[in-house]
């Protein structure tokens, strides 16, 4: 799969393999947001695992024209941010775990987005529920101001309302900073309101289903 | 200086206190008497042997020997600290790690201690060395096993938390900061403990030793304060020597987690 943007893709990745799935090619342009689906086991994890450069992977990945091993592998995760499907937790408050120069005023406003008062930037870690979790580690790592979210069933345990401000939260920051998401999902609703390229991933390759609006306005 | 020699029969007084335990072990099902058995005749048999040895060695003063001693020691305890892993390192590495941090711990500071401190000559005394080494590794052996033993089962138990950490653009070292300060304290706590409460709760067994053979406490309480400053910078350089080569294995040319490198718990 090889696709032309006007300004240029953000992310590509060329020949992506990893144990014995792929090769994959995929390109992401600034502002556009990826549903990726295909069944269980196929992937899609280690998919993202292998773009946050967290497992090894052969090929070619690029971030604004950058190949991958000209970043120091912290700038690279930074940028091409990974959020896994459980978030982890190791200090003691919830502040604890947000990047350190981050901006007060700006953490309570996408955590009131996120659909919280913002007092529980206070919180012990051990008060928060599965889904809390969830949508905080989403407010933790847009604090770090990624070019890329790879977003791994995040929402998929949220009821209906705490999922479309997830969505909306997700979708302003990609209109705002320029930035582009992959975002894993077994729900074909959800994915309909997030996703602008519709993304199936086999085995061997990566199948665009449905292209809506490619060239952002 | 005289000390009053131990005939046979005085061992075997003070064996027949373990034999008595062995029975009552026996007796009340505690399971523990063939253990016992075979660790006192172990005991008896290596002290016996490296008596041995060691008066052998006195009475040579050979440096090439000391120094073949010397290595054999230092490569038991590198393989010892390596064989008290749960989760062992594959390969060749954890008896580098092990025989490397035991080498930085006790055969580097008892080096430094017989050339500066103690100037004997020659500087190679058996009577000095073979002691002075044995008595470091011996000791500094347990904190290195001990925080390598508790990084390497850390490491694989905080996985997730690692990985967590290295995804929001953290550094391998920054990722692993707290499981490192752990590590350190589980392996200099126990020597910190024995330091505070030498010679309130506990008479050192060297220094008893020294008195018993006729030495003024003062000067054995001097002995002992060496050896135990000598202990305890071993151990720290050992476990953070330990640490870091642990550490660095563990993640690859990327600052990826490769947990491969490591066996299954035993």
């Amino acid at each position: 799969m090889s696709l032309s943007y006007p300004d240029g893709p953000l992310l590509q990745a060329e020949s992506l393999g990893f144990s014995s799935s792929g090769p994959y090619s995929l390109s992401l342009a600034p502002r556009c947001c990826a549903g990726l689906d295909g069944i269980s086991g196929v992937g899609k994890t280690r998919l993202l695992r292998a773009l946050a450069d967290i497992d090894p992977s052969k090929g070619r990945v690029t971030l604004n024209g950058r190949e991958r091993e000209q970043y120091t592998p912290p700038q690279w995760r930074r940028l091409v941010a990974m959020i896994p499907a459980e978030s982890r937790w190791w200090h003691p408050f919830v502040s604890d775990h947000l990047a350190p120069d981050y901006k007060r005023e700006r953490a309570e406003d996408l955590v009131r987005a996120c659909g919280f008062e913002s007092d529980i930037l206070g919180w012990d870690v051990t008060r928060l529920s599965t889904g809390e979790k969830q949508r905080l580690s989403l407010v933790r790592a847009l604090l770090r101001d990624p070019q890329v979210l790879l977003l791994d069933e995040v929402g998929s345990g949220l009821d209906q309302d705490n999922a479309l401000l997830l969505e909306t939260v997700v979708r302003k920051y990609l209109d705002d900073s320029g930035g582009a998401a992959l975002w894993v999902s077994h729900n074909p609703e959800h994915l309909e309101r997030v996703a602008t390229i519709f993304i199936t991933m086999h085995q061997d390759r990566l199948q665009i289903r449905k292209e809506n609006d490619l060239i952002s306005p | 200086m005289n000390v009053a020699a131990l005939s046979p029969l005085d061992l075997s007084i003070a064996a027949s206190l373990i034999l008595l335990l062995a029975g009552l072990s026996f007796n009340l099902k505690l399971g523990l008497e063939s253990q016992l058995i075979i660790a006192s005749v172990r005991m008896v048999v290596q002290l016996l042997l490296i008596g041995l040895v060691l008066q052998f060695l006195f009475s040579t003063s050979s440096v090439w020997l000391i120094i073949l001693v010397s290595q054999v020691m230092l490569l038991a305890a590198g393989r010892e600290v390596r064989a008290r892993l749960k989760r062992k390192l594959r390969g060749f590495f954890g008896y580098h790690v092990g025989i490397t941090s035991m080498f930085v711990s006790s055969f580097s500071v008892a080096l430094l201690a017989l050339l500066v401190i103690l100037r004997q000559d020659p500087w190679y005394e058996p009577r000095y060395s073979i002691p002075f080494l044995g008595m470091l590794l011996g000791n500094t052996m347990t904190g290195v096993a001990l925080a390598s033993d508790r990084l390497t089962s850390l490491f694989y138990e905080q996985k997730e938390v690692i990985e967590q950490r290295l995804m929001l653009g953290e550094s391998r070292s920054e990722a692993v900061s707290d499981i490192r300060r752990d590590c350190m304290r589980t392996g200099m706590i126990p020597l910190v403990n024995s330091m505070a409460a030498t010679g309130l709760v506990s008479l050192p067994g060297m220094m008893t030793g020294q008195i018993l053979g006729g030495t003024p406490p003062i000067e054995a309480v001097k002995y002992q304060i060496l050896i135990m400053f000598l202990i305890g910078a071993g151990s720290g350089f050992g476990v953070i020597c330990a640490i870091v080569m642990i550490e660095k294995h563990l993640f690859d040319d990327r600052q990826r987690l490769v947990l491969d490198k490591l066996l299954p718990e035993e």
